[in-house]
């Protein structure tokens, strides 16, 4: 089973489903919706050829909180959903964070608000990066741009919610979750039972004090510490997990910052710009939360302008603007949910900033 | 039971109710093997009094988060300890699709007709007639519905092979709560399936009644609404369904 270095064409949500299963995943729980059955429907197959738990649920609610019973007994847990769904998780992410268990949730994305429509968008990032559910928490968001890293985020994603015991987000969306690309699988395939017991799990107390999960603390004082506990969590995740990529930044003036698909279509308009020697490079962030601050602000050093391109109405640009501090320019274009825009139109929109930015330094 | 002061008022039914599930558990043996999931409620502190692993649910949860355990765990035993808020309200999808699909766990569902942590607010069991702070007029069907059965609501199911309606409220009923309780641990110990015992418990302070007055109301007023006995029984070798 785990052979290194196996080459495979894949569809996004295969990619996920068995990224999961190699990293020894022994609980699915997913309800059906729209762009993301491919995964529910994989690990359906899957989870049966292994032997593991797959669950259809009732609602999105129930998988969510199936995967916290599981998680609580050690097991590596995940549920996948779409944005309407995603909405009903967010009760039990808030729970799931507070009670400090680990689980991966995946989002693909998809229109929004309300039932909006089953095409791509990016309209959900304020809510997967600010927590989403009540409270003060936060988890740890990773915006996946190709295949690949789908399947590589998502094994990275089961080890940093064991290692922080938190929930951990890949956020994707309905395009990336139907591509096929080829994928490595570059590592090693991990079994349930290789996975090191976790000391504070619930197996029963035989022959040890019995333990309790809990996130109601009544007492003021052990609720502030506890709440500073998990605020120290998040300060050491910011210092250590931050992930992004940067693209002809070398000489560049000019930035286009994007995620996910978004990044996608923009790297093929920075290619365009570069054919036509305008310096414009790309800045992907790859964690969302945490957001690459530092990358960002370093890059004003040198860049005049930051075009932060979503396909939302202006999410992603509050993060960049609190990162760029205010030394550089920072615009916006946005595309709400519903169509894909393509490089072409990405590339007008950069050309027209580029140029407005050379008669400003003549 | 650890050993800890209960935080429930007097005349409450849920430390008799703690004390029956302790016991059978202990006396079963499986204490070592158990999980329990707490409601959101009065007994939301269970965890302060059982002494066996425990894990919260969000509110009406409980039986997603026992099936996500039990399953992930299978030589488990696995309990969900609700009260009628938590499984027959915010709670009821969960409990019926634990049910139907089988899940080899068993519910302790305290059914005392009012929301009384937070304050005495009607619950889907209140009774027709019953003033509560929610409904100050007394409960009306036209206006706020009927009182649910919940044992006879999941009686449907194929999942659910055990389910019975006892109460706390004189010795002999607690004797039979007690055998109630450990013939539903049996079931999940057998493997056969969903167990559920619902207990007619006493709550003296939201229902503004002594506690002898509690009692005597259960056996006068409550258990007409709700018959006691087993619901259903469809385990190998059981009666059809009794009574």
């Amino acid at each position: 089973m785990s052979k290194i270095e196996e080459k495979k064409l894949m569809r996004g949500a295969e990619a996920i489903g068995e990224a999961a299963i190699r990293s020894g995943c022994s609980c699915y729980f997913g309800y059906p919706i729209t762009p993301q059955n491919e995964i529910t429907e994989y690990m359906a197959r899957r989870m049966l050829q292994t032997g593991r738990v797959f669950i259809q649920s009732e609602s999105e609610l129930a998988a969510i909180n199936m995967v916290l019973g599981a998680a609580a007994t050690g097991a590596r847990a995940m549920t996948s959903s779409s944005s309407p769904g995603m909405s009903l998780k967010q009760e039990g992410i808030s729970f799931i964070a507070a009670m400090e268990l680990p689980s991966v949730i995946v989002n693909v994305m998809r229109g929004g608000p309300g039932l909006g429509n089953i095409a791509p968008a990016q309209s959900d990032y304020f809510q997967a990066t600010r927590g989403g559910g009540h409270g003060d928490y936060r988890t740890i968001v990773l915006a996946p741009a190709t295949v690949q890293e789908l399947y590589n985020l998502t094994r990275k994603a089961f080890d940093l919610a064991d290692e922080y015991r938190t929930p951990v987000m890949i956020l994707a969306d309905g395009m990336l979750g139907q591509m096929m690309e080829p994928v490595v699988f570059n590592d090693k395939a991990i079994e349930p039972g290789d996975l090191p017991e976790k000391p504070w799990a619930l197996r029963g107390a035989e022959g040890r004090p019995s333990r309790f999960i809990r996130s109601l603390i009544l007492d003021p004082n052990l609720e502030e510490e506890h709440n500073w506990r998990l605020y120290r969590k998040y300060q050491r995740i910011e210092r250590r997990e931050v992930q992004f990529e940067e693209f002809n930044m070398q000489g560049a003036e000019m930035a286009v910052v994007a995620y996910g698909t978004a990044a996608r279509i923009a790297k093929a308009a920075v290619k365009r710009c570069i054919e036509k020697n305008m310096r414009v490079g790309l800045i992907r962030p790859i964690s969302l939360w945490p957001f690459p601050a530092k990358a960002i602000l370093e890059s004003t050093n040198y860049i005049k302008h930051l075009l932060c391109f979503e396909m939302s109405m202006g999410q992603m640009i509050e993060d960049v603007k609190l990162s760029a501090e205010g030394k550089t320019e920072v615009s916006l274009y946005g595309r709400p949910g519903g169509v894909v825009p393509t490089p072409v139109e990405l590339f007008r929109v950069i050309s027209r900033a580029y140029n407005k930015l050379a008669r400003e330094t003549k | 039971m650890k050993n800890a002061v209960t935080h429930y008022c007097p005349g409450c039914g849920h430390s008799v109710i703690h004390r029956l599930t302790a016991e059978v558990i202990q006396e079963l043996g499986i204490a070592g093997k158990t999980i329990g999931v707490p409601p959101a409620g009065c007994a939301v502190l269970a965890y302060f009094y059982f002494d066996v692993d425990m894990t919260e649910a969000p509110h009406g949860r409980g039986c997603a988060v026992a099936t996500g355990i039990k399953r992930a765990l299978p030589e488990s035993i696995v309990f969900t300890y609700q009260g009628d808020g938590d499984l027959a309200a915010i709670g009821t999808a969960e409990v019926i699709h634990a049910a139907n699909r089988g899940e080899n766990i068993t519910v302790i569902f305290v059914n005392n007709a009012v929301y009384g942590m937070t304050g005495g607010q009607m619950a889907p069991t209140t009774l027709l007639g019953m003033k509560t702070t929610t409904s100050p007029a007394g409960r009306d069907a036209g206006r706020e519905g009927n009182p649910i059965r919940v044992c006879e609501l999941l009686s449907s199911l194929d999942g659910a092979v055990y389910l019975e309606r006892t109460a706390v409220n004189s010795v002999r009923s607690i004797r039979r709560t007690k055998k109630a309780i450990r013939e539903a641990f049996q079931t999940q110990i057998d493997g056969k399936g969903f167990s559920l015992v619902e207990i007619l418990s006493p709550c003296p302070t939201n229902w503004k009644l002594s506690s002898a007055a509690s009692w005597k109301w259960i056996d006068e007023v409550m258990s007409k609404q709700y018959p006691i006995g087993i619901i259903k029984d469809i385990r190998e070798g059981a009666a059809k369904d009794a009574e």
